[in-house]
């Protein structure tokens, strides 16, 4: 195995010792969190192809442990948004938001999924942080594979750092209550 | 045989309903177009569509129009009609007040015209009398009004991030 170029994920501060590892339980669970993220392809439009790209083998979003795509939202932990969310779309997306266990997060991915992009008329919805909480934007139009990566990283970055206890915080119910979900 | 050309379908036309039941007679791109009164489109279309030469039985499409600035006919109705048979299309419009937006269904003839005529009630706000299910086609169903018609600008009124200052305006 010596010339391996196989690369492990840090592990997180503690002390070690002979045949002992101590850490926080959080960052050991944001650890395992981080890097077995699901991603819930929600691809309406060109972003999605550019979706298609970064999870191919070229740039390979599996690299991040995000090899098994969930088309169930019961299972998926990451809602990645990509492309036009038409008005008469926004109370599917909310379903599918609603659907997916604790923890979940949300990438907005695309100028369109983030504001409405060029959309700017009567049918589009201006953002899809009218209907759901986003935890990060990715923008341009459509966004390069490397921008998506980028994104897919920060929400790694979130959940590692994230408490376990987060979820029952009462900003966090207040933000979700904010979009009418219980 | 000689292909139907437009003097034919509109001496058929005037035969048939009288001098003035169609109007606005024009061309473009070799097309027919003319306009008649709300209440003559049915039989209008029945008899172009019955006519054993003219066989005007394929409605292309049925489209609204809004021109604000026309008083007492400011919605419109424009149908494209097409006879196969003669391969020769026919444009017909009808217009009424905005104030009272009434046509009359033409899905007893076409079956075509159910979704052409909820598209252009969802658009326009036109109340096609008798269709069956006049209901929102294309918008979300909880729209409170209709957005072509040109009272109402394109861009979306929720939008907040086109802030003057940052494009320099």
């Amino acid at each position: 195995m010596s010339n391996s170029n196989i690369s492990m994920v840090e592990s997180p501060p503690g002390l070690e010792g002979q045949g002992f590892f101590a850490t926080s339980l959080d960052s050991l669970v944001g650890l395992a969190r981080a890097n077995s993220l699901w991603p819930l392809p929600f691809a309406t439009s060109c972003c999605g192809i550019e979706f298609m790209s970064t999870m191919a083998s070229h740039y390979d979003i599996g690299r991040f442990g995000a090899e098994r795509l969930s088309f169930s939202a019961r299972q998926a932990d990451v809602l990645m948004v990509m492309g036009t969310i038409a008005k008469k779309m926004a109370p599917v997306l909310k379903q599918v938001y609603l659907q997916m266990a604790e923890p979940r997060w949300v990438l907005s991915v695309g100028a369109c999924a983030c504001s409405g992009g060029i959309f700017d008329t009567y049918s589009v919805l201006q953002g899809i942080d009218r209907v759901i909480p986003v935890d990060v934007y990715v923008p341009g139009c459509p966004p390069r594979p490397e921008q998506i990566l980028d994104g897919f990283m920060q929400i790694q970055e979130l959940a590692k750092k994230e408490s376990t206890r987060r979820r029952n915080m009462p900003e966090y119910k207040a933000l979700l209550a904010s979009y009418g979900i219980e | 045989m000689e292909k139907l050309n437009n003097q034919q379908i509109i001496e058929a036309l005037q035969k048939a309903f009288g001098e003035h039941a169609i109007y606005g007679i024009g061309e473009s791109h070799g097309i027919l177009q003319v306009t008649t009164h709300v209440d003559q489109i049915v039989p209008m279309m029945h008899f172009l569509y019955a006519d054993p030469i003219l066989k005007f039985q394929f409605l292309t499409d049925l489209a609204g129009i809004h021109f604000p600035e026309a008083k007492g006919q400011e919605l419109g109705v424009v149908y494209h009609l097409h006879s196969l048979e003669n391969n020769v299309r026919l444009w017909i419009k009808a217009y009424a007040p905005i104030e009272a937006p009434n046509f009359p269904t033409l899905t007893g003839l076409y079956a075509a015209a159910n979704w052409m005529e909820r598209e252009a009630f969802d658009f326009y706000g036109i109340i096609f009398e008798g269709h069956p299910n006049l209901i929102r086609i294309l918008n979300v169903d909880d729209m409170d009004y209709h957005p072509m018609r040109k009272e109402y600008p394109l861009e979306d009124a929720t939008r907040h991030d086109k802030i003057d200052e940052m494009f320099g305006r």
